[in-house]
């Protein structure tokens, strides 16, 4: 047991590793941050003088020693963009993120879980197939095109919802959130119900697959043949045997729901960490782009290595790597 | 057993066309697949004979006239050239944009699939086919691939590359190569353990005559219902990076870039910009999804019944 935890985590230390030396070499790659960052009608001393101040004119091997360096330390380099460390930048925006993701989530569970549980209960009725196909469009429907129709339906044809930007935010543990204001409330909204859409979906169909297969096992049967209420068994026998796989894929989406902020901020002005990586990226701010880039792979790595860990521990039949 | 040989690919043959027309059977017996297979074919109709099809060549700058800009669909240009579909802040016809939109998706999503398939089956059949060491170290290499959402992948591809429509594909072809890698070695695993293998095996025909002509035609089946879907995803994800700024250049615009161009006209309530190229997007995405489902149907054979 010990020993597969310690080889996963020197793993995953490895993968690491390895992605910082691609993520810095790939971003290298793109053109000179100097053209567009440095003003053009500088002279060729001053040039210079901001090249060094970047540290552009260092050998690359020599940048990115310097780049692992910080690494240890937490500190990716100044934004070009910014003049600010380049972590702290990202920070800065991760509330943001975070708060949507998770409101986005909670939109997920509330909708999916029990139409899913509906669907799979009556699966015959009319209701449940509407339901089914419903699924179907919200895994076909490209999320960004929801998103510009739900501005069009609910900010400018009916004017019931803002469609831009946070709305005012309140300082709590160190960080400003706008769920705790009735007008960041009312700008949430949008963006999470966007964001919501594909993991409603998701939820939903895994809740009905396990429905049905729950249902069919005997203690359901028991349950009912003890004539116990049918709310009862839905509720203890079905939802609670259902909560392990459905609380498992929450734990995997989650990361993935950060990712995909990437297309729902951009649409709704959110100033989270996925429109400012958009943003980094049209304006080659390469330690932004390194930092956001190296945060998501550690998040991916870690998530990953939880997951591997609990289900060893879950599941003994799990072996890792074949060997046991 | 050297008299059977020559007679296999014979039977096989005869097999695979008998095989071809009840699936074929298969596939139209489902309403809703039959009328997935007649939009996929009308849109890819379109897309093919757009030039001649459409009332406007949306990017010749001697067609277009600014005086047409973000007119309502409906309405027609002073010489009567009629816009169905309104036109956009340069004054070009939706309709048309649509129509050379769809060829840009298209070829988007059609190569990058294809090639993706080509590179993921290629990694999956080695693997499986080799074994030992390099088949850990590939599929590894898959999990650990897999375990990051396409988006995050493409994002990372293209902010090394930069944008443009062939980094687009390259992106998508990165980002999805890793499902095919990881489909054709599950299904070579079983398909490797077959007679047919030993027998082939035994006859000393060498490994990569055995992997191309014996075990890929046993393993395409699954590979066809992934690509086929993979092809919508891509067309998505390609409209989603276009949206982004990310993807297809100004000069060759795909739907997501259509799309893209309505946002800043949204607000003002000119719906029909984004509108209508979102609706062309999904209805091929919708399309090829109900052809890749029923595909999936009628190619597993535990649904043979």
């Amino acid at each position: 047991m010990i020993t597969t935890i310690i080889r996963r985590g020197i793993q995953a230390m490895f993968v690491i590793f390895a992605m910082t030396l691609i993520v810095f070499l790939g971003v290298n790659v793109i053109g000179n941050p100097v053209d567009i960052l440095v003003n053009p009608d500088l002279n060729q001393a001053e040039r210079l003088r901001v090249v060094e101040r970047l540290g552009l004119d260092q050998p690359l091997w020599q940048q990115y020693l310097t780049f692992l360096k910080g690494l240890t330390q937490g500190d990716f380099g100044t934004s070009f963009v910014y003049g600010r460390p380049a972590l702290d930048v990202i920070l800065d925006r991760l509330p943001a993120t975070l708060e949507l993701a998770l409101l986005a989530m909670v939109i997920a569970l509330v909708i999916g879980l029990p139409l899913g549980l509906y669907a799979g209960l009556y699966p015959n009725r009319i209701s449940s197939r509407v339901i089914m196909t419903g699924s179907i469009l919200g895994f076909s429907l490209p999320t960004f095109w929801v998103g510009l129709m739900f501005i069009l339906l609910f900010a400018v044809e009916l004017g019931w919802l803002p469609s831009n930007g946070r709305g005012s935010t309140v300082e709590f543990l160190g960080a400003r959130w706008s769920f705790l204001t009735a007008d960041g409330l009312q700008h949430m909204i949008l963006p999470a119900l966007n964001l919501a859409l594909f993991k409603t979906s998701l939820i939903l169909r895994l809740t009905r697959a396990g429905v049905q297969e729950v249902v069919a096992q005997d203690y359901v049967k028991f349950a009912r043949a003890k004539g116990l209420r049918e709310n009862r068994v839905i509720l203890v026998h079905i939802l609670k045997n259902l909560m392990i796989p459905v609380v498992t894929i929450i734990g995997l989406e989650f990361g993935s729901l950060i990712a995909f902020s990437v297309v729902t901020e951009s649409i709704f002005g959110w100033p989270g960490t996925g429109k400012l990586i958009i943003d980094s990226i049209n304006l080659l701010d390469r330690p932004v782009v390194v930092a956001y880039l190296m945060m998501m792979v550690v998040l991916f790595v870690t998530l990953n290595f939880i997951i591997d860990i609990s289900y060893t521990l879950l599941d003994p039949r799990v072996r890792l790597d074949g060997k046991g | 057993m050297n008299a059977n040989v020559p007679i296999l690919p014979d039977a096989s043959a005869l097999a695979e066309s008998g095989r071809l027309r009840t699936g074929l059977a298969r596939f139209f017996a489902a309403p809703l697949a039959a009328l997935g297979a007649i939009v996929l074919l009308a849109v890819v109709l379109v897309a093919i004979l757009a030039p001649v099809l459409s009332p406007q060549n949306p990017y010749d700058l001697m067609q277009l006239d600014i005086m047409d800009s973000r007119l309502p669909p409906g309405s027609s240009s002073f010489n009567g050239v009629p816009y169905h579909l309104g036109t956009d802040g340069q004054g070009r016809d939706i309709l048309s944009g649509i129509m050379y939109g769809l060829r840009t998706s298209l070829l988007v999503g059609l190569v990058s699939a294809v090639a993706a398939a080509l590179m993921g089956t290629t990694v999956g059949l080695m693997a499986a086919y080799v074994g030992g060491r390099t088949e850990g170290f590939l599929m590894r290499l898959v999990d650990l691939q897999l375990s990051f959402p396409t988006i995050l992948m493409a994002l990372m591809v293209l902010a090394f590359l930069g944008n443009g429509v062939t980094n687009v594909i390259l992106a998508i072809i990165i980002a999805e190569w890793a499902t095919y890698a990881r489909t054709s070695r599950g299904t070579a695993l079983v398909e490797r353990e077959k007679e047919y293998i030993e027998a082939a095996r035994c006859l000393r025909i060498p490994a990569h005559r055995i992997l191309l002509r014996h075990l890929l035609p046993n393993c395409l089946a699954p590979i066809i219902v992934i690509a086929t879907m993979q092809v919508a995803r891509a067309i998505g994800l390609e409209a989603t990076l276009s949206f982004l700024g990310l993807g297809a250049s100004v000069t060759q615009p795909s739907l997501g870039m259509l799309i893209s161009n309505g946002y800043q006209y949204l607000l003002s309530g000119l719906y029909w910009i984004s509108f209508y190229p979102g609706i062309a997007l999904l209805i091929t995405i919708v399309a090829i999804n109900l052809v890749g489902d029923r595909l999936r149907d009628v190619l597993n054979p535990r649904s043979t019944r």
